[in-house]
């Protein structure tokens, strides 16, 4: 039974996220977790908009706040998310990993540390290498991997390094990538 | 593939030797990371591990058991020094209108800033109170658990390398004049005006092991209750509780707050969005 689901995307992120998340269903059985970098700026006006356009409910994810299914959290701008052992999130302000806070490879890093096998871990469009590792990570500990096909990625760096680096199971266009999350979770033994 | 399997193998046995190694480093040096956020402990072992090529933390006990040079080592891996001057400058144009018209009303002032790292914001907040004419009034006590970094604090000075993200913080934050007023530029680093520190006295406390040292009106413990369980965070906020004076206040740092604790309700909020907060003068303080 999948658990979860984690997110990393840079450049092109919102356009990636604005092709999956709204397709994901009301009943959607994982938690969603994700690391959009956008700078210094603030969440709250993609976090509304993508709220407007989606089933599920989006936020930003508080500090020692339980994670929950059916939810999309996204990290705050300049602090890492981390996932604790029982489930709860840690911020943290550490120092920048990849250039990037929040970094992906944090995020992907503790949830494969939390999830084990009952996570997803996706790479979307991006302009750097970050998420690569921390994809690896979650494959070594038997979750399962997606990117994006680089070819059709509006920024093709970060996708390419997850493939290179992670030798994720799938390699898929961005328009089907919200199917294939739903047929992974519903043909699981 | 064997390969694959011991690599899982030693990954299990990580959770089993970090409260280990964490219970060896608090019995031989007296720091106690026990309740720190776990997943951040992991993360900065496994980063030490790999730098120093150690096989795996079991060996990394053993090391810092025997080496003191190598405990120090971990303590700087495991203390987030990453600070800025007028960091969140929303909060500091909050603090001077909602805090200091209050502050103003003391004849004398004690300020605790605890967790003071480097002394960017100790610096940053000497610079408000002289804008606004109270610094003279002010005793203020900056304590870390890291005496390597209270040296730095105390030097004040910084690489030039993040003056102009200073400097938009500075005149984000509501800042009177320019910030170049307060330090010099040498060598390719600045030093800030050591009179602003004049009536700081930086010393080692931990926030963990050591308890109530004075009372103040004001504490100041920004991005440091992050990296804590919890647990230790309702610990360390009944600390800050019981080291306030009535209607003293506490800023946390921005995704900080009283939200989990369990003293929320003994604390009103001055501003909510930028977790200032004001001790209640309700006793006793009991969720309603």
């Amino acid at each position: 039974m999948y658990k979860a689901l984690v997110i990393g995307t840079s450049f092109g992120g919102l356009e990636a996220l604005k092709a999956i998340i709204p397709l994901l269903p009301k009943d959607f059985p994982l938690a969603v977790i994700a690391v959009l970098h956008i700078g210094d700026n603030q969440n709250d006006s993609f976090i509304r908009y993508l709220n407007d356009i989606s089933q599920l409910e989006i936020k930003e994810a508080e500090e020692k706040e339980a994670i929950y299914p059916g939810k999309v959290y996204f990290a705050p701008p300049n602090y890492h998310l981390l996932i604790e052992g029982d489930e709860t999130v840690t911020l943290s302000t550490e120092s920048k990993v990849h250039h990037s806070r929040p970094s992906i490879d944090v995020l992907f890093e503790t949830a494969a540390w939390c999830y084990r096998d009952q996570l997803i871990g996706l790479v979307l469009s991006g302009l750097n290498q970050d998420g690569a590792y921390g994809l690896l990570q979650i494959k070594e500990l038997g979750g399962i991997c997606i990117v994006e096909d680089p070819d059709n990625a509006i920024a093709r760096i970060m996708p390419s390094a997850a493939h290179k680096i992670a030798k994720p199971q799938f390699i898929i266009p961005l328009h089907q990538i919200a199917d294939k999350i739903i047929t992974l979770i519903n043909t699981q033994s | 593939m064997p390969d694959k399997q011991e690599k899982l193998e030693a990954f299990e046995n990580i959770d089993i030797e970090i409260p280990l190694i964490l219970e060896a480093i608090y019995q031989k040096y007296g720091y106690d990371f026990r309740k720190y956020s776990r997943s951040h402990i992991k993360r900065r072992f496994i980063h030490r591990m790999a730098i120093n090529n150690i096989e795996s933390i079991s060996h990394m006990q053993d090391k810092v058991l025997r080496s003191k040079d190598f405990f120090i080592e971990l303590l700087e891996d495991l203390s987030i020094n990453v600070t800025e001057m007028f960091r969140d400058p929303e909060f500091y144009a909050s603090f001077r209108e909602n805090v200091v018209p209050n502050l103003k009303t003391y004849p004398f002032i004690k300020i605790w800033h605890a967790g003071c790292s480097t002394g960017e914001e100790v610096y940053s907040f000497a610079i408000l109170l002289r804008e606004e004419g109270i610094l003279d009034r002010c005793q203020i006590y900056a304590t870390d658990f890291n005496r390597k970094v209270l040296e730095v604090a105390k030097q004040g000075i910084y690489a030039t390398r993040d003056i102009e993200l200073f400097e938009r913080n500075y005149t984000k934050s509501g800042g009177k004049s320019k910030l170049s007023d307060f330090y010099t530029m040498k060598y390719g680093s600045i030093k800030l005006d050591q009179s602003l520190v004049k009536k700081v006295v930086f010393a080692d406390h931990n926030l963990v092991t050591d308890s109530v040292f004075a009372e103040v009106n004001l504490i100041i413990c920004r991005n440091v209750l992050i990296y804590f369980n919890r647990d230790l965070q309702n610990k360390v906020i009944n600390l800050f509780h019981e080291s306030l004076s009535s209607s003293g206040h506490l800023c946390l740092g921005s995704k900080e707050s009283l939200k989990f604790t369990n003293k929320e309700y003994c604390f009103s909020d001055v501003d909510e969005k930028q977790k200032i907060y004001k001790k209640s003068l309700a006793k006793p303080c009991i969720k309603h």
